[in-house]
């Protein structure tokens, strides 16, 4: 090959998936160090207790609903779904990433999946757990909740099957299962790695009973991979089908705003926005504290702000087509729905959800902003705030004007609507924390897998 | 003679990379051994043609669970609602059947999923809290960073000498009896 050039034309080089130089040792010991050896330290301890103290603040928040129903909120007629729905809906759609990560990139066959399922899985279990709160407490009585489910009840009757509400009910718990079982299907040969390096008697026997006396037989092996890839092909419709469900809790509505045949994927494309979003959010700080930029490069962090890019822009086309809609459908309501957003009281809500989720994250368009691991961090942020309020702008400002003037109101949230928000954001947190102490943060099998296979394509 | 017989599980031989596995399940079943099985700290690409293994029953069990898990749902929506409990609402359809689909493709998953895994954890004999396997020391390594390849004592061929000897031939980097007490 005398006539290649000595040296080729600069091109940009992507980061690697995986640093040069591991083995199957080494990420097995770096990985599973993080649980079994390496002290908590007081960085630790100070998240914990500021996610355990906002617990506290749920807990109080929650009794006291309890006691006095959910005339504590901020919600009455005309808005009724105040924060408990904005809330469920922005939580929900946070935990979609972590399926589209854990499925979606595997059917796909994307190698940069594998440092970041684990804890996206782990990241949507919990924002499932916190989106499920609000729904509950949101009927008023949430000791009759079990009202929604289909069971031979004493008074003969069932639940309305025709409703979205029903359908949600069934979409969210069959989720909220089917993403339990990927984690820990995936978590089973490392719960084994752990029972078998675990140099305590607890930890042994702990993780011994979760890992089923897993022995890593070929097989056994043969079986799993065969779950696993099913799973992922099940979760992936699924995945689509909730948020879907989700957004046909308000398209089914007759509600200005609300009766588009768009939302259904404007919802999924938000959803997946905000999750990765969340999924940044996590993921900077994890690898900065635990020293994981080996395993999590710079190749995942450009890669998910390109995803939160292309999704953002779908979401930008659905706000587009909102307002074509409004102005073309011909109907007064319609009009005055977009017209209200633009100039009515809650406009400075609509300006802030434009700018933080369709201005400001154009900057990633940039690689210098995608490399730039401080910047992305705080523009994950930002459209966090910003899938939240699009979440509001769709609840409260369709509700709060719809038909006849006489019946038009306002909604402001009380103290203890932050306080359950806020509650919610630190069973969260501490549940994040708690993870990256007790389990494997990234799929120590699936990542000598990765060697295995990087270590193959060396010329 | 026999009682030492019966507690022997089989011999075990470890190995360092995953072409030394390869090799060595594939000379083992050259040289007319059957029972045998690897473990591996990650599912090698090639082990189960290596051993013969025959394709998983889990997609079929997956496709059970999801036909039924369909058919409970659907089944579910029309009892209750033709059935059971039919309300007339201006003469609508009792058997709503696309407001039922939701509710039916959500079950389906369900059902699918839950046989998928349980199914899988089922062939698989797990939970196993006990396996001869795990009294050889070094078998930690199988969750770390080692490859291992065991020949059963109810190998028809299986010996206990000729065995182990054959293993060694294998460049195996250890080979160790499995003694199941």
């Amino acid at each position: 090959m005398s006539s290649t050039p000595k040296n080729p034309p600069p091109l940009r080089r992507l980061a690697p998936v995986l640093e040069p130089g591991h083995t199957y040792a080494s990420v097995t010991d770096k990985i599973s160090a993080i649980v079994l050896t390496r002290p908590a330290g007081i960085a630790w301890f100070l998240g914990i207790s500021l996610g355990f103290g906002l617990v506290m603040i749920l807990g109080m928040a929650l009794a006291y609903l309890i006691a006095k129903g959910t005339g504590i909120w901020g919600i009455n007629i005309p808005v009724g779904w105040g924060f408990a729905i904005v809330n469920f809906v922005w939580w929900i759609g946070i935990g979609h990433a972590g399926t589209l990560i854990s499925a979606i990139l595997l059917l796909l066959n994307q190698k940069w999946r594998t440092s970041i399922n684990r804890f996206a899985e782990a990241m949507t279990l919990f924002a499932v757990a916190c989106a499920g709160i609000f729904p509950l407490i949101h009927t008023g009585r949430p000791w009759y909740a079990f009202w929604m489910f289909p069971y031979p009840s004493a008074m003969g009757i069932w639940p309305q099957f025709r409703s979205p509400l029903i359908w949600d009910v069934f979409a969210v718990s069959t989720y909220g299962t089917v993403s339990l079982l990927f984690w820990f299907v995936g978590l089973l040969p490392d719960l084994a790695t752990l029972r078998d390096r675990s140099k305590s008697r607890a930890g042994q026997m702990i993780y011994g009973i979760l890992a089923m006396g897993w022995r890593g037989s070929a097989r056994h092996w043969h079986r799993y991979q065969s779950a696993y890839l099913l799973l992922a092909g099940l979760a992936t419709p699924l995945v689509v089908s909730v948020h879907t469900v989700v957004s046909f809790d308000f398209a089914v509505a007759i509600v200005p705003g609300w009766h588009t045949t768009i939302f259904p994927p404007y919802f999924v494309a938000g959803a997946i926005y905000s999750g990765f979003a969340m999924v940044l959010t996590i993921a900077i700080p994890l690898r900065k504290f635990y020293g994981l930029e080996d395993f999590i490069t710079m190749r995942h962090l450009e890669n998910m702000a390109k995803v939160m890019l292309a999704t953002g822009l779908v979401v930008a086309y659905g706000y587009m087509m909102e307002f074509f809609m409004g102005f073309y459908g011909g109907n007064k309501y319609d009009t005055f729905l977009a017209w209200n957003r633009l100039h009515g009281p809650y406009a400075p809500f609509y300006w802030s959800l434009i700018l933080c989720n369709i201005v400001i994250p154009q900057l990633l368009w940039f690689h210098r902003i995608r490399t730039n691991v401080v910047v992305l961090f705080l523009l994950s942020l930002v459209v966090n705030v910003g899938m939240w309020l699009e979440r509001f702008v769709i609840v409260v400002l369709s509700l709060h004007r719809d038909y006849m003037p006489s019946a038009w109101g306002r909604y402001s949230p009380t103290v203890w609507d932050w306080a359950t928000y806020a509650g919610t954001i630190g069973l969260f947190v501490t549940l994040i924390f708690l993870f990256v102490r007790a389990l494997p943060v990234i799929s120590i099998a699936e990542m000598r897998e990765l060697v295995a296979h990087t270590s193959e394509e060396k010329p | 003679m026999s009682e030492q017989r019966s507690n022997l599980h089989g011999v075990l031989a470890e190995f360092a990379t995953t072409e030394q596995l390869l090799a060595a399940a594939a000379k083992t079943r050259e040289a007319g051994y059957t029972c045998l099985d690897a473990y591996a700290p990650f599912p090698v690409e090639g082990l189960a043609d290596a051993l013969g293994l025959r394709r998983p029953l889990v997609p079929l069990l997956t496709l059970l669970g999801g036909v039924l898990g369909g058919c409970a749902g659907f089944g579910l929506q029309y009892w209750a609602s033709v059935i059971n409990y039919p309300v007339n609402v201006g003469g609508r359809p009792l058997n709503s059947w696309p407001a039922f689909i939701p509710v039916t493709f959500e079950l389906t998953i369900l059902g699918a999923s839950l046989f998928a895994v349980f199914g899988m954890l089922a062939l698989n004999k797990l939970p196993q809290p006990h396996h001869a396997i795990f009294n050889v020391p070094r078998f930690a390594l199988a969750s770390h960073d080692r490859f291992f390849l065991c020949i059963e004592a109810g190998d028809p061929k299986f010996d206990r000498v000729r065995t182990a000897q054959f293993l060694e031939s294998l460049q195996a980097y250890a080979v160790s009896e499995v003694l199941d007490e």
